[in-house]
């Protein structure tokens, strides 16, 4: 591409007329200047080593380090999400994709009417702001500390719920159920379910 | 036209002088400045109610003031008003800012699950003008979650502010008072009657202007957020009402469709069929890729220039005819037009998928193309005459404008009809009893004037002599006709000159200097002369061996008349189908071509009053392509061209055509056919469709047809007697072809006659008993 340079303006001086000089090093440090440099190495050979040997050993995060997402569970095993979209809403860099749906009879993932149907993050974009946390009105989406994230295709980073899902821990039943006898949706915000009753299980 | 002279009044509001016409409403002078007062239960369509106390303001007339906050929904302006809004007087701040706090006393914080949240005035209002704290420290009032007030809408009272506005939109705009506030102070709830659900057309209104989730729709739960949407101004076409709409698309699909705001068309409202039936575009048997027909005779998936080529070559080998149907835009129509002609070379084209006559034909050329009359002539009519048209069931939104002129000056409405319909009698019309077949003299009696407008619809073609009757009567009474057809496509493909006797911009093919004119614009040597055949003969001509190919575009064979000749003719004939989804053309047709539907391209639908009602594809990057990108594809395939690539280009060719200034074509007057003779258990049939049946454009959604009316038998009161039959008693209807049973209803209507929906559950006339109107039918109780 043959660009034409604009004509130089007043007070500005073309490349060419700079004059090019040697820049001037300073005096040698000596022996002892070497020994001093040295020292600083040496010296540590002594103290605690801060690094580990990854993937061998695996340090700790910090408590609150922002990992991988998780979607958690009521105490009977019903699902927190109820597909609201507010953290996607929520989200600065568009990575949460979220499709809400209806509870059926038949079909009960989460207390109440609504559920999330569809859940993806897209980790190619997710920066770990939390923000999507703060926004979450059932306290469904919390962060992990768990930080290994890499993949050889962009697909695979695209987490769906299944991925994000908390496990089922002791005393849950996999949804869809139906609700704990005699409890509503706000029982379950309030706490009054702390583990699944022998009803809900309809498998 | 004359100018109405308005008094103006000037008012201040907030220190701003505005001047409005006398009677105009506080909020809308302060809206005129800019001025928002937050509100819920004023809307400018509906009359003012001030239910819901938001929008008080501080008043003051003449130095005198109002001792308390006024609400500004229900005040009209008055000489020397001074008006102090939230803006500028503490007083109506605090009395909003408390108004507000009641509303959210039993308001469930419920927003994350609500359909509404993220567009909800009462989420924005209560940001702008709420408090942001609450005191109220009790239990809130809660109901059972949402209960179906109809199949397709939900009403979740909890939510509810008892604005009161779904309530006034069923009784003012709609009259289907079916849904009412009940009960008194917090237990007041908006219900339904224990025997009438809310079977209105127009229901999906209500859910649309709720200020609040309280009315949900059953479609569109919990679907989406209003974020996630992309929204495109688009057009309905479900019939030819014309309404301005927005089609809202996630990742490619569209998830809801809402009334646009055209003051001049459909104001702010639809019907429930353009709301909610667009789910047939994603239906699975939709078409994805070209088929042809292989030598052992079975329809095999093929290449695009593989099936273009077969297409060519079958309609070049043989004399070929187009049939259009009433849904393509008016540039798809144009495209057919011009490619009977060019590519054809024939005028056997016919955009009448449907029962239609030659003097239909003619009635259209002389009396309808390239002339107009419009809704603001129903605005200010004297009388509106309908004939063969049933505006609930057939175009809601003039049933609406009637309705409208109704309640507000008493319009007087007279149908000319077979059977009293619930439209009519909303109308507090003139039911004009007429046996089937025989409207022409009850026309003929008829007394309007030149302020009147009669409204035929396309069923007027289905009873011989009906429409010369209706071109009499404007002749001596100068009253304005308006052809009102059903399907949405049709008014634009008769303009396009998709019909045997016209070509485009309404020029008669019989006329040389017509076609001289269309001619040098599509650079042809020169255009076929005679007027073309019409369906029904195209498919005679077909099955006598005289046309050997069809070029057929959304067309449904058994939506006519003769469906098993049309059946037969698509059977012998090379037909090439141009379609959007599997159908009864498709499965005979050698050529099938998957087009774009509505939502995927861009065009224009004509509603019936002429005006283009244009649109942008709402479905961005869909494969499919518009029917007139194909048919030039086609073309070029056969040697010529039709030039018509994109939209675009159809729409400049089609603006350079211009009115056709030459003499109109005239009509030949028909007699009406007399009365034919029924004796013992025979009936004469009388039918009609109904809004919300089985309407190919409505499959697959279910809760649009949970509201669909009862599919009735109606019989005569003398009748029912003679046969013994009362209200709910199944009757058998047969003819040569076959049967339907449906359950009794005993209304008035002629002794003869028989009516029944004619395209309903249970109903399918046309496919059950090959007949529709006019013809003798054996009625038996079952």
């Amino acid at each position: 591409m043959s660009e034409q340079l604009e004509p130089l303006k007043k007070n500005e001086i073309s490349v060419n007329d700079v004059a090019f000089t040697q820049i001037e090093t300073g005096d040698s440090v000596g022996l002892l200047g070497h020994l001093k440099g040295f020292w600083i190495p040496f010296s540590k050979i002594f103290k605690k080593t801060l690094t580990v040997e990854y993937p061998e050993v695996k340090a700790p995060t910090a408590e609150r380090f922002h990992g991988r997402h998780q979607l958690n569970r009521h105490p009977d095993g019903l699902e927190k999400c109820i597909g609201c979209e507010l953290c996607a809403w929520a989200c600065p860099a568009d990575a949460i994709y979220v499709e809400g749906a209806d509870n059926t009879k038949d079909n009960q993932m989460s207390p109440g009417e609504r559920y999330g149907k569809v859940y993806q993050i897209n980790y190619l974009r997710c920066v770990f702001c939390g923000l999507c946390i703060e926004a979450c009105p059932t306290r469904a989406l919390t962060m992990t500390n768990e930080y290994e994230l890499a993949d050889d295709s962009r697909t695979k980073l695209i987490f769906e719920k299944e991925d994000l899902l908390a496990p089922l821990r002791q005393g849950m039943l996999m949804p869809p159920h139906p609700m704990y006898p005699d409890m509503d949706d706000s029982n379950y915000y309030k706490g009054d379910v702390t583990q699944s009753h022998p009803s809900q299980d309809v498998k | 036209m004359t100018t109405e002279v308005v008094d103006m009044i000037t008012v201040v509001v907030d220190g701003f002088e505005v001047s409005v016409p006398k009677g105009t409403l506080v909020i809308r002078a302060a809206e005129k400045l800019g001025i928002q007062i937050p509100r819920f239960c004023d809307h400018p369509l509906l009359d003012p109610v001030g239910a819901c106390r938001q929008c008080l303001v501080d008043i003051e007339i003449n130095g005198r003031a109002f001792p308390k906050p006024q609400a500004s929904c229900t005040i009209p302006v008055e000489p020397g008003m001074i008006v102090k809004t939230q803006l500028t007087s503490p007083v109506a701040e605090k009395a909003q800012r408390g108004v507000m706090e009641l509303l959210l006393i039993n308001h469930p914080l419920d927003c994350p699950v609500c359909d509404k949240g993220g567009e909800c005035p009462l989420q924005n209002q209560a940001m702008s003008n709420g408090q942001g704290e609450t005191r109220f420290e009790g239990v809130k009032r809660t109901f059972q979650k949402p209960i179906n007030i109809s199949s397709q809408v939900l009403l979740d009272r909890e939510r509810c502010v008892l604005c009161a506005r779904c309530t006034r939109f069923s009784e003012q705009i709609a009259s289907d008072p079916f849904i009412t506030l009940n009960e008194r102070g917090a237990l007041q709830q908006v219900g339904i009657y224990e025997n009438k659900p809310f079977e209105s057309y127009f229901s999906g209104n209500t859910v649309q202007i709720c200020p609040v989730g309280a009315l949900t729709g059953a479609a569109y739960r919990f679907r989406a957020r209003p974020f996630d949407l992309v929204s495109t101004p688009s057009a309905c076409e479900h019939c030819s009402s014309g309404c301005d709409m927005r089609t809202d698309v996630r990742r490619g699909k569209t998830l809801r469709r809402l009334a646009g705001d055209d003051p001049t068309v459909n104001e702010e409202w639809n019907c429930d069929k353009g709301r909610w039936a667009f789910k047939y575009v994603t239906s699975v048997d939709r078409l994805t890729t070209p088929l042809v027909r292989n030598a052992s005779g079975e329809l095999v998936a093929a290449s695009w220039p593989e099936a273009l080529a077969a297409a060519a070559k079958g309609l070049k080998a043989a004399k070929a005819a187009v049939l259009v149907g009433g849904r393509a835009t008016h540039e798809d129509a144009y495209g057919y037009s011009k490619f009977a002609r060019v590519a054809l070379n024939t005028n056997d084209i016919d955009f009448r998928s449907r029962l239609s006559s030659d003097e239909e034909r003619e009635f259209l050329a002389a009396r309808v193309v390239g002339l107009s009359t419009t809704y603001m002539d129903i605005d200010r009519a004297d009388h509106v005459l309908l004939i063969g048209f049933e505006p609930e069931e057939e175009s809601p939104i003039v049933f609406l404008r009637l309705n409208k002129q109704v309640r507000k000056r008493a319009l007087k409405v007279s149908a000319i009809a077979t059977k009293l319909s619930i439209g009519v009698e909303k109308l507090k019309g003139e039911f004009v009893k007429v046996a089937p077949g025989q409207e022409s003299a009850a026309i003929a009696a008829q007394s309007l004037t030149s302020k009147s407008v009669i409204l035929v619809g396309e069923r007027a073609a289905e009873s011989a002599g009906v429409l010369s009757a209706v071109a009499a009567l404007a002749d001596s009474s100068n009253a304005k006709i308006a052809w009102i057809p059903r399907r949405a496509g049709e008014r634009g493909a008769l303009e396009a000159g998709a019909i045997g006797n016209l070509l485009p911009g309404g020029r008669p093919v019989e006329d040389a200097a017509a076609r001289v004119d269309i001619a040098a614009l599509w650079g042809a040597d020169s255009l076929p002369t005679t007027v073309g055949k019409n369906t029904n003969e195209i498919f005679a001509a077909v099955n006598a061996g005289e046309i050997g190919a069809l070029l057929v575009g959304g067309v449904d064979p058994l939506d006519s008349e003769y469906s098993q000749a049309a059946l037969a003719a698509l059977e012998k004939a090379f037909v090439v189908s141009l379609e959007i989804a599997s159908s009864a053309v498709t499965q005979r047709a050698d050529v099938v071509l998957p087009v774009a539907a509505v939502t995927e391209k861009s065009g224009s639908f004509l509603n019936w009053e002429g005006r283009a009602r244009s649109f942008d594809a709402a479905v961005q990057d869909s494969l499919n392509r518009s029917d007139l990108r194909i048919l030039s594809m086609i073309a070029e395939e056969m040697g010529t061209s039709v030039h018509l690539a994109t939209v675009t280009a159809a729409i400049k060719e089609i603006s350079s055509i211009g009115k056709w200034d030459g003499a109109r074509a005239s009509m030949n007057k028909v007699s009406s056919a007399s009365l034919p003779a029924v004796s013992g258990d025979q009936f004469i049939l009388t039918s009609w469709r109904r809004l919300l049946d089985l309407g190919t454009l409505q499959q697959g959604e279910e809760n649009l047809a949970g509201t669909a009316r009862k599919t009735v038998a109606v019989i005569s009161p003398k009748r029912a007697q003679a046969m013994g039959v009362a209200d709910g008693d199944q009757l058998k209807i047969s003819t040569s072809l076959g049967s339907v049973t449906l359950s009794a209803l005993v209304e008035d209507i002629h002794d003869d006659a028989v009516w029944a929906p004619r395209n309903s559950r249970g109903s399918q006339l046309l496919v059950n008993l090959g007949v529709a109107h006019g013809a003798v039918v054996t009625v038996v109780k079952a």
